[in-house]
């Protein structure tokens, strides 16, 4: 393999070569195959044609994420190789955040994210995370292993539009309870959507806890935001008269 | 697969209980059932333990489905069941199954509590909450189910991404062979992961103290109910 050839069944590409279709079809491509060097060149590559990083971030990346997504969910692809792709995506990512930041682009919303108190897994948080970036999504990402009060202040300072927390164990899950009974108390709990996720959780436990909504992957998550932030911004609007 | 264990199954006047147990306590639930004169041997024993597969420690979704169909079968065959599972990841959906057909399991969320006991797990993991369990099953089966099965193998910087969150490894250690082969696999497991290695060592009380209340009640009480007894 050359810097600017990766190889083909049959033959080396040349991603440089390729006309925009062709290259967006091959990162695709390369994406569900965990290619992080030559998304990043194919990113630059279209961004050198002119193509504005929205459109890179949309056709290319979160394109091909979406298809890897599908086959996951289908059982085709695993976890591994899930993870790969994702490990590619953000390689194109760290190049077109800075780009989209200039661009000014207005967030469809705002998230602050964390792994609950006791629970230092965050694979699917950041997945989570970066799908809803790339779908314009302004992400606040509080870490691991969160008590109630850094969602609180979290919530404080950026004032999101949504809060999202995860748990990978059955034994930390519960504390999502905690936060939301904590807002509810303090009189929180109405500003806020509230998403849930995690491996062993369902939507009867996100019910139960009192969030909006489980969600059951990254895709998932993505759309049920999109759609509760419409929601609740067509509510504001209706209630403004 | 499906273990049985050797011997149960045939011993004496037949089983009365069945263990439905993860394969990956088999070896010490065996040696615990033998120890409390439950098992097999020459007096024969009336508990039958039935394992499904380890890797579901991998794949918890699959372990309500494949508990369902021994329950089913338990039902036609007229033992009693218990199911040797803590909620294994399965996000309450066992217990939920259990509930509906008034089945118990082991205490715990998952075996390193039912192995270390409850308290003395619940303190292990309150100090630091990133801490990689290994039992003497995962330290001997490390490389097949994490470093394989997860995909280290092929694509090594994952490791870094399934794992950068973790302090260390903490060795619940059934076995008492301290420097023995199970515990020189904990050491290459905390090497492959690049963590320190902790060994507590649980031996199989508090295994049994969890186990043997709830199954010996049982089998003693379905061998006295006439109705399953033998013409």
């Amino acid at each position: 393999m050359t810097d600017d050839a990766h190889s083909g069944d049959d033959e080396d590409i040349v991603l440089a070569e390729l006309p925009d279709d062709e290259l967006v079809e091959q990162m695709h491509d390369d994406l569900y195959n965990g290619l992080k060097e030559e998304i990043e060149e194919g990113t630059n590559i279209l961004l050198g044609r002119g193509w504005t990083p929205s459109r890179v971030l949309d056709e290319a990346l979160v394109e091909g994420m979406r298809i890897v997504g599908v086959d996951f969910r289908d059982g085709i692809l695993f976890v591994p190789e899930v993870l790969m792709a994702a490990n590619s995506m953000k390689g194109g990512m760290a190049i077109l955040r800075p780009l989209l930041a200039e661009t000014g682009a207005e967030s469809i919303g705002k998230i602050v994210i964390g792994t609950v108190k006791g629970d230092i897994h965050d694979i699917g948080k950041n997945l989570v995370g970066m799908m809803l970036e790339g779908a314009g999504f302004e992400v606040i990402d509080i870490g691991i292993n969160n008590p109630v009060e850094n969602y609180l202040a979290a919530l404080e300072e950026h004032k999101p539009d949504i809060l999202g927390m995860s748990a990978l164990l059955t034994t930390t899950m519960p504390y999502m309870k905690v936060v939301v009974d904590t807002m509810v108390e303090q009189g929180l709990r109405e500003d806020y959507i509230v998403l849930v996720g995690g491996a062993p959780l369902n939507e009867e436990f996100g019910e139960a806890v009192g969030a909006d909504a489980y969600c059951r992957d990254a895709a998932v998550a993505v759309e049920t935001a999109k759609a509760l932030v419409a929601e609740r911004r067509q509510h504001r609007r209706a209630a403004a008269g | 697969m499906d273990t049985v264990t050797p011997g149960i199954a045939a011993a004496g006047s037949g089983p009365r209980a069945l263990v439905i147990a993860c394969g990956a306590i088999a070896h010490e639930l065996v040696a615990t059932l033998e120890r409390a004169g439950l098992g097999n041997g020459a007096g024969g024993g009336p508990v039958r333990v039935e394992c499904l597969p380890a890797d579901f420690h991998d794949t918890p979704e699959k372990i309500v489905p494949a508990v369902r169909a021994k329950l089913d079968a338990a039902r036609e065959s007229g033992l009693e069941p218990f199911v040797a599972y803590g909620d294994c990841g399965t996000g309450g959906r066992l217990d939920a199954l259990l509930r509906e057909r008034g089945v118990e399991r082991l205490p715990g969320a998952h075996c390193y509590a039912f192995f270390a006991g409850t308290e003395r797990f619940d303190a292990l993991a309150a100090e630091e909450p990133g801490t990689f369990w290994l039992t003497d099953w995962l330290a001997r089966n490390f490389e097949r189910l994490v470093v394989r099965g997860l995909g280290i193998d092929r694509h090594p910087e994952l490791a870094s991404v399934y794992f950068g969150n973790y302090a260390r490894v903490v060795h619940l250690a059934q076995s008492p062979d301290e420097g023995g082969e199970t515990a020189r696999d904990a050491e290459a497991a905390a090497r492959t992961l690049g963590l320190p290695l902790e060994r507590v060592a649980t031996g199989l009380e508090p295994f049994a103290a969890s186990l043997l209340p709830a199954l010996g009640a049982r089998a003693i009480r379905v061998h006295a109910a006439p109705s399953h007894r033998p013409a």
